[in-house]
């Protein structure tokens, strides 16, 4: 689905991505481990063309490096910023509406969907997303771009900063994307979550992947752990 | 004294909205271009100018629709093939790009029309009083004026408060990577702000060009004043241009019809001035006399003590 081949990218003359080479298969859940500042955000941003990437990004068979952002998130691509990007200043329904790409089209989500996940979100419907709670705030980041019905949403650091319940809840968001065939590739910290939902697992340090393998692959690993993950 | 403050509130609320309609597009193009477009003025100055051409063919009521989207469409063409392609070296370049470009527009309308005053007038329907209040006429045209910038008002604040295009505006001029990558061409929401900037610019200079006259010093002559209000109202904000434009169209009409002077001010507080004292010119001075320059002291006083303006949130 998403095949990233030796994939360079430079924050002006830091050489930050020094080719980066992982894969996402149809219906997969992938996540990309390493400590901070290693360019796990970069590489999805690359992606998604924020970062200007140089290398092969292909989706779906489609060379993607090169394109707009508005272009990739209409390939089917959807990204979640870890920074929780809300628009402040409007209310929750109409930043989940501004996650529609196009009205006419009947994606999988409908605002109800994320409201039954998230009774939060249908309580404070009205309210201006800027006044949000960090948790809410992160729902609404991610539920948002769900309703631009992506078929492969790359979420950066979804549980950063929040308290153990709502982390769960995350976790329970996570498998509903999954589970209604929508691919993942989750940027993530918090080794027990990743660990806990993935397929496979890439680990990267210092601007290239240095480990790949499934869940019960890794927790065995105990070199790679200590090397490149456990602070 | 009622019909004069009568007369002088209608006035200043024409110009004043006159002003908005201008100042709304220079607000919503500077949110989003992060500089201020010198040039906007003279989309004005090009609107009244092809609507005089037009209403010559085909009259002033068809002027009224084509010469606003022939400088909607215009800039449109300005910022996809000029400011979007000067915009990677940086703002001092794009501003400096408009800078020329109100130039430009300035010798090209000299050139095409010339120097002298054009006879565009309004249509002859509306060439009437609309009704007599103390012995004064209030013409209808102003009226009409008033009419369609309040339409315009709504319209701008429908678009952008309850449809879904209005809240791509929104979000793209405040986030605009978001916002691209949530699925939406940023750059065409942003070539189509500006065009409608522009055209709203181009209307006003329709509905202007009989009533302040039609001449290559209009854009010049208002173009200050636009960037005063968006100053003064607080960069970037839609709210803040409305209530500077109105503030400062009453400003410029009240100052004009109260003939007063500081000496009289002065008299009023049992003060009295020496007529030989060497600043009695200045105690001398009126309202009118100083009226020009009453809003940018306004300006002066507003960067003093409230950099940001009005409703402005920016620091710089």
């Amino acid at each position: 689905m998403l095949e990233v081949k030796d994939l360079h990218a430079y924050y002006g003359k830091s050489h930050i991505l020094q080719g980066v080479t992982f894969n996402v298969k149809e219906g997969e859940i992938v996540s990309l481990l390493g400590r901070n500042g290693v360019g796990r955000s970069t590489t999805i941003k690359s992606i998604m063309g924020e970062v200007a990437p140089q290398g092969s990004i292909l989706y779906r068979g489609r060379q993607i490096a090169g394109l707009k952002a508005h272009e990739i998130a209409r390939c089917g691509l959807g990204y979640v910023p870890e920074n929780r990007d809300v628009f402040p200043g409007m209310t929750v329904r109409q930043n989940l509406l501004l996650g529609i790409k196009d009205m006419k089209v009947e994606g999988r989500w409908k605002m109800d969907d994320m409201f039954d996940m998230f009774p939060n979100l249908r309580n404070r419907a009205d309210v201006d997303a800027g006044v949000l709670s960090g948790g809410e705030q992160q729902m609404l980041t991610m539920c948002r771009t769900l309703m631009g019905d992506p078929d492969l949403i790359m979420i950066d650091e979804p549980t950063e900063g929040l308290a153990p319940k709502i982390v769960e809840q995350v976790g329970d968001l996570l498998s509903e994307i999954a589970r209604r065939g929508v691919s993942i590739l989750l940027v993530e910290q918090k080794l027990a979550i990743a660990l806990k939902i993935s397929h496979r697992l890439y680990v990267m340090g210092h601007g290239h992947m240095v480990y790949e393998g499934t869940p019960d692959e890794l927790k065995a690993n105990e070199q790679i752990r200590k090397e490149w993950l456990e602070v | 004294m009622s019909e004069l403050l009568f007369f002088s509130l209608l006035n200043g609320i024409v110009t004043g909205l006159l002003l908005f309609m201008l100042a709304s597009g220079l607000t919503l193009i500077f949110s989003m271009m992060g500089v201020l477009n010198f040039a906007h003025a003279s989309f004005y100055m090009l609107g009244a100018y092809f609507a005089y051409t037009i209403s010559l063919y085909v009259g002033f009521w068809l002027g009224l629709i084509l010469a606003p989207l022939l400088v909607g469409v215009l800039g449109a063409l300005v910022e996809r093939y000029g400011l979007r392609y000067v915009h990677r070296w940086g703002h001092v370049a794009e501003l400096i790009f408009t800078f020329g470009l109100a130039f430009l527009i300035e010798e090209v309308v000299q050139f095409i029309w010339g120097k002298e005053t054009k006879a565009y007038h309004e249509p002859e329907i509306l060439q009437f009083s609309l009704f007599t209040f103390f012995g004064q006429d209030f013409p209808a045209y102003k009226a009409f004026m008033l009419l369609v910038s309040i339409a315009i008002f709504i319209v701008l604040l429908l678009i952008l408060t309850r449809s879904r295009i209005g809240l791509i505006i929104q979000a793209a001029i405040t986030h605009p990577n978001m916002t691209a990558m949530l699925g939406h061409n940023v750059p065409l929401v942003f070539m189509g702000v500006f065009g409608v900037g522009c055209a709203l610019a181009g209307l006003a200079g329709v509905i202007a060009g009989p009533a302040l006259g039609t001449f290559p010093g209009m854009a010049v002559v208002l173009g200050s004043i636009v960037f005063v209000i968006v100053v003064v109202g607080g960069l970037g904000s839609l709210t803040g241009a409305f209530v500077a434009s109105l503030l400062i169209g009453l400003l410029q009409t009240f100052a004009i019809a109260l003939d007063y002077s500081v000496s009289d001010l002065l008299a009023v507080l049992n003060i009295s001035v020496d007529a030989e004292s060497a600043l009695r010119d200045l105690w001398a001075l009126s309202l009118p006399q100083v009226a020009p320059i009453l809003p940018y002291l306004l300006l002066v006083l507003i960067l003093i003590f409230r950099p940001t303006g009005l409703f402005g949130k920016r620091e710089t």
